[in-house]
């Protein structure tokens, strides 16, 4: 994390009742805006970020001097079209590139928060973000979007703010985090808690950060976002620059270095307390669960045009889970449009080039902007 | 627009809520969108020609029609369109009911395997009969169920279905159905189009 970088950052003043029961004052969100808001403040589009997402969602990303993550789909001329739309995006409270997290001192104390800080949800999130309409002064706007974490973000603003989306497009997601999915999430977190530089939370100088654990929580999420076929078909038992096997415990296999060096990287750019709060937001999403049980409740307030978009090889947020929304929306005669984009590149379909998908989503906005 | 669904638009007035079930590239839909300001919803299974309503700016979900009816409430549509499509369910009399659960009125249209073409085809060639409306071979067509337009009228009768109007339609000519030319309609028409109600 460098906070030394010029992040723009909104100050929200209003306290934020939180689902854990505390309240926060004056935190930060940061965030990043692409493309230009028009007169009538009718073409904005907030983009929700996923697990290890930030607010840069394209062009180059200053920390990690990578392309945004989600390049393929946001820009000029692309599927959300930075030239016509006013795009926000802003880090989720609970992570840590500029909005209120883990990393941050407590100002009580002086400390860093570490493990004090409260407990997020997704709810709190979007709660967070729903600020930064204010900020701008947008009363409506044009769409929300988001894949997986994302998605779900999208899920709870429309429940929350029924009025202030024209269009909401769930990508690769869920509305109530599945066993597997905890299972997944717990690996990780339990990754982090064995290094023993987590230190129940306390590592404040940079010598002591648990980058090994950090690292294996990432290594064993990657494969989630991956199908069995993209894997085989990328990697095969294709050795790491050896001839052949060698006996031993090093990457031998080309699979093995490229988790190792996905692992590697993570930890450069993430916090590995933020990666304990994420997911622990995620997995406590249960919009069905808020809703006792009737997720068509949780949309019946909104007027909005809803399109949802899952991937054939994405095991993580499986179709069927994607067309649970879809029939909770038809249960109430929603406007809802449904498409399954075949892939073998598994969840993170929704962040690569996959053209049907692009595709599907440029056409879904831009037809839907004419109509407004 | 070819003439089938221009008789299709005509059977429905201005307004309504409508959902196309099997929808294909949205060319109906479109048109009652456009033209009689239809609240217009889609069922397509071709992930194809999902991808062409949606370039067209339609409300389309991919599903299919025999398993994924079932997620919309009863009487949530005022009319649900079938064309050409029934022939090729494995349960067309599910579908039938389905169709009539979730909209008030349904409008189901069937290529006529009782077209003279046909009969003379099987007659005269003993194969399989390939028309403009049934253009695939045995081997590769998607109907499993293929019936004549009098084959449907008995079944909508022998489930004591109502039938509020019934068009014969061969290329350009347009006739309506009664009991006394039943005979002469299944013999002269390519296609059949139902008006029906529960």
């Amino acid at each position: 994390m460098n906070t030394e970088l010029n992040l723009k950052t909104l100050i929200v003043k209003k306290p934020l009742k939180l689902d854990c029961g505390k309240t926060i004052n004056d935190f930060p969100i940061a965030y990043e805006t692409y493309g230009t808001l028009n007169e009538k403040k009718d073409n904005a589009i907030l983009v929700f970020h996923a697990l290890t997402g930030d607010q840069f969602v394209t062009g180059l990303n200053p920390i990690t001097n990578k392309d945004g993550w989600w390049s393929y789909a946001v820009g000029p001329d692309k599927a959300i079209d930075t030239k016509k739309y006013f795009v926000i995006c802003s880090n989720v409270i609970g992570g840590c590139l500029g909005s209120f997290g883990p990393s941050h001192k407590d100002p009580d104390t002086q400390k860093v928060f570490g493990t004090n800080f409260p407990v997020i949800t997704i709810n709190d999130m979007v709660n967070a973000q729903n600020n930064l309409l204010d900020h701008f002064g947008i009363d409506k706007l044009f769409s929300v979007v988001g894949g997986s974490m994302g998605g779900m973000q999208v899920l709870q603003f429309i429940s929350n703010f029924p009025d202030k989306a024209k269009t909401v497009i769930p990508i690769a997601c869920t509305s109530s985090h599945s066993s597997q999915n905890i299972a997944f999430n717990e690996l990780g977190r339990q990754a982090i808690a064995a290094d023993s530089n987590w230190n129940e939370g306390n590592y404040n100088s940079k010598d002591t950060i648990p980058n090994k654990g950090l690292a294996v929580a990432r290594m064993a999420a990657h494969i989630t976002y991956l199908s069995k076929k993209g894997l085989q078909e990328k990697f095969g038992r294709k050795l790491q620059e050896r001839e052949d096997l060698k006996f031993g415990f090093d990457a031998d296999f080309q699979i093995e270095s490229y988790l190792r060096y996905q692992g590697s990287v993570f930890v450069d750019r993430f916090d590995a307390n933020s990666y304990l709060y994420i997911t622990r937001a995620m997995d406590y999403f249960d919009l069905n669960k808020q809703f006792n049980g009737n997720l068509s409740d949780a949309f019946k307030e909104s007027k909005a045009k809803f399109f949802i978009i899952s991937f054939t090889s994405d095991w993580l947020y499986p179709t069927q889970e994607n067309k649970d929304i879809v029939i909770a929306l038809n249960a109430i005669g929603a406007d809802v449009g449904f498409v399954e984009i075949e892939s073998d590149k598994g969840h993170d379909s929704f962040l690569l080039d996959v053209p049907d998908f692009l595709s599907a989503l440029k056409n879904f906005l831009d037809k839907s902007y004419i109509e407004n | 627009m070819k003439n089938e669904f221009k008789i299709i638009a005509d059977l429905i007035e201005k307004d309504k809520k409508v959902l196309d079930v099997g929808c294909a590239d949205g060319t109906l839909m479109k048109f009652l969108k456009n033209n009689k300001n239809i609240n217009i919803r889609g069922l397509e299974i071709s992930k194809d020609k999902v991808q062409k309503c949606i370039a067209k700016g339609l409300t389309v979900i991919e599903g299919n029609a025999e398993k994924d009816l079932i997620q919309f409430p009863d009487k949530s549509f005022d009319y649900v369109i079938l064309s050409q499509t029934l022939q090729a369910f494995l349960n067309p009399e599910l579908v039938i009911n389905e169709l009539l659960r979730v909209g008030k009125k349904a409008i189901v249209t069937i290529p006529n395997f009782g077209y003279w073409k046909i009969r003379l085809h099987l007659l005269i060639k003993g194969t399989m009969p390939i028309t403009k409306t049934l253009p695939d071979e045995w081997y590769n067509t998607p109907n499993l169920h293929m019936c004549t337009i009098k084959d449907f009228v008995y079944f909508v009768k022998s489930r004591n279905l109502k039938i509020f109007k019934s068009i014969a339609l061969n290329n350009e000519n347009v006739s309506s159905i009664s009991d006394t030319n039943l005979g002469v309609k299944n013999l002269f028409a390519d296609l059949g189009i139902f008006l029906i109600e529960k």
